[in-house]
């Protein structure tokens, strides 16, 4: 219940938001280009200490991550808790493995297709859940996402409840090559860089704007004269889209799809990869889902019970670190999150 | 014959939709007072189902083991809602949905941990072991009945306690303005603990009437708290009334979907394309019909007139 004029200096003016998103300098722009490098090497690294499991592990992270980042842009920035984001995830790979499965091999043509799909997707579940907000929103999501789940487990031609195996990765020209374990993870890195950077401009765009200040105040926002819903519908759609992506990764990841891509536990895993690195950041969901996958790659190496203490974690990461691990560099001038 | 089974249906949807209502209950009191959206609710009708199968194997005896098993789910809610989540009121959505899903995680694994990975199974008590015809000439198992009687009783006593009793009067007090109704001298926490305490017994209660019937396992309290979602945005958020009524509508949408839609399907559709959508089709029923529901009353069927 602010005055009209009382919120216009504060700090969750899109504004604000746009001198902190703009510029990334100091400890935190080192440790980013100290990471990125250190991302970069992973494949040399892993090759010299004769490990090639590493290179297919920090795969995994960059695919999560991807996914992680496409829910930042409408968690962090959007304010749109949705808890059914796995369901995008598992649309993507299912795209690439039925296309596979009927002699469509072109990852040219399957990746498009899986964004595609993953978009209408995204649409129809926005159109549905955006006319609502605060709980309704966070139910309704997990609520379609579990529907994808139980139709993924119902439909017997692409497997049921097995899930299937996906007749071959995908094909591209040239030397890209994904049978090729480093060639796929630098695809991968590539994508991600790629979508970070999409990213950054596309929030500090009128579009990325108008979608940030919906979330500081919808009602003025409103007042000014912009469509929210329209605005909200479209971000939510373009995360589906992305997060598609990352699904049509993660099929030529495993190479084998379940209807488990798009269980709920799998949202709640990308949303504590989003909280866990900081929200509204962009970068801070990679170091999430890093920060994530590696915990549970040791924890279950010394117990299959380790989610007795990423339960746990989880909450003490809620508790007491909300701003995530970004948070706690220093210059942390960050978006309005 | 049709009609018995379509009655007989009817019924098994009625009891679904009791078990339905007992977890909603207590998650949309949870949500009314404490405006906390507790994931975990489900987790608390795996304990409750969980204690319960294994005192009855214990002791032979369902009654001693109700006896026990719904105190206990109790006081497992009140101890989570006092070490854990009494911290979250005042946070956002976001924080609770993400906490409460660590809960989920802690609580899954402890399970597997105690009881191991396999499910457990029990069967019906003798003594409800056969049938009543509750309709003259249609027979129906004695302990499915049994369950929509409990469950419509503790609808009633719900609906006594909350508009009659003078704690009743605290909870709606609390719920319409916590911060008024502790300027005025009511013990909110105690208050919230003693809520959140009546939830996890509803949902213990729920979990030991579903122990004989659907398979005991880690992780079943998800299953049944996403329909559980599914009933209270139709019913709406906060509401007692809303959360029956759209307990009954979920459950019966959702049994009679599953037994007659393929059949219906394939008297329009070929055999094979039936039995490929039918199941597909009935599985998704429940969330098409939220999503109508929810195109034209974005509130839910009873919007609560707080929060």
């Amino acid at each position: 219940m602010r005055r009209p004029l009382a919120g216009a200096g504060q700090d969750t003016s899109p504004l604000a938001g746009r001198r902190a998103v703009g510029v990334q300098v100091g400890v935190r722009g080192l440790v980013l280009t100290v990471g990125l490098a250190g991302l970069a090497l992973v494949p040399p690294i892993a090759a010299w200490v004769g490990e090639p499991f590493y290179v297919d592990l920090f795969r995994r992270v960059l695919i999560f991550a991807l996914a992680a980042v496409s829910l930042d842009f409408i968690l962090g920035y959007g304010g749109m808790v949705s808890f059914g984001h796995a369901a995008y995830l598992g649309v993507g790979a299912y795209v690439v493995g039925i296309l596979a499965l009927h002699g469509v091999q072109s990852g040219f043509v399957q990746w498009p297709a899986a964004m595609l799909v993953s978009l209408l997707v995204a649409l129809a579940i926005g159109a549905v859940s955006l006319r609502t907000s605060g709980v309704y929103f966070i139910m309704i999501t997990l609520a379609f996402a579990q529907m994808l789940y139980y139709l993924g487990i119902s439909i017997e031609e692409y497997g049921g409840d097995d899930g299937m195996r996906l007749v071959a990765r995908s094909r591209f020209a040239g030397p890209i090559d994904l049978d090729d374990p480093s060639v796929f993870y630098y695809v991968v890195l590539g994508i991600l860089v790629l979508a970070l950077a999409l990213g950054r401009r596309l929030l500090n765009s009128r579009f990325g704007m108008v979608v940030r200040a919906a979330r500081s105040n919808e009602r003025r926002t409103e007042a000014i004269g912009f469509p929210t819903f329209r605005y909200k519908l479209t971000a939510f759609a373009l995360a589906g889209a992305l997060c598609g992506l990352a699904g049509a990764l993660l099929a030529n990841q495993t190479e084998y799809l379940t209807p488990g891509f798009t269980h709920w536990t799998r949202s709640g895993e990308i949303m504590f990869m989003v909280i866990l690195g900081g929200m509204g950041t962009l970068v801070g969901p990679v170091l999430g889902a890093l920060v994530l996958l590696l915990l549970e790659d040791v924890l279950s190496g010394y117990t299959e019970h380790w989610q007795i203490v990423l339960g746990p974690f989880l909450v003490l990461i809620v508790l007491f670190a909300k701003r995530g691990l970004l948070g706690l560099l220093p210059e942390g001038r960050r978006g309005d999150a | 014959m049709t009609a018995y089974l379509v009655l007989e249906q009817c019924l098994n949807g009625l009891q679904l939709g009791v078990m339905l209502f007992l977890m909603a209950a207590g998650l949309t009191l949870v949500f009314g007072i404490m405006n906390l959206v507790n994931l975990a609710h489900g987790s608390l009708y795996m304990v409750g189902a969980y204690l319960a199968t294994s005192l009855f194997q214990w002791t032979g005896s369902f009654l001693l083991a109700a006896l026990l098993a719904v105190p206990a789910t109790l006081l497992v809610g009140m101890a989570v809602e006092i070490v854990a989540l009494r911290t979250l009121y005042e946070r956002d959505h976001l924080d609770q949905v993400l906490a409460t899903f660590g809960l989920i995680l802690f609580f899954n694994e402890l399970v597997a941990i105690v009881w191991g990975r396999s499910a457990l199974y029990t069967s019906v008590p003798v003594a409800l072991a056969g049938h009543v015809e509750i309709v003259p000439g249609a027979p129906y198992p004695a302990y499915r009945a049994l369950i929509i009687a409990i469950g419509l009783v503790v609808a009633l006593l719900l609906y006594l306690l909350v508009s009659r009793t003078r704690v009743g009067m605290l909870i709606r007090a609390g719920a319409s303005n916590r911060t008024m109704a502790s300027a005025l001298g009511v013990n909110i926490r105690l208050l919230c603990t003693l809520v959140f305490g009546l939830g996890a017994a509803l949902a213990g209660l729920a979990g030991l009437l579903a122990g004989p019937l659907y398979t005991v396992q880690p992780g079943m309290g998800d299953q049944i708290l996403i329909q559980v979602f599914v009933v209270i945005v139709i019913g709406g958020i906060g509401s007692i009334r809303g959360a029956l009524v759209g307990a009954v509508v979920v459950g019966t949408v959702d049994t009679l979907g599953r037994a007659f839609l393929r059949p219906m399907l394939s008297t329009v559709l070929s055999p094979s394309a039936a039995d490929s959508a039918g199941p597909a089709l009935a599985s998704m029923l429940i969330y098409v019909l939220m999503a109508t529901v929810l195109f034209f009353r974005p509130q839910g069927l009873f919007p609560a007139r707080t929060g």
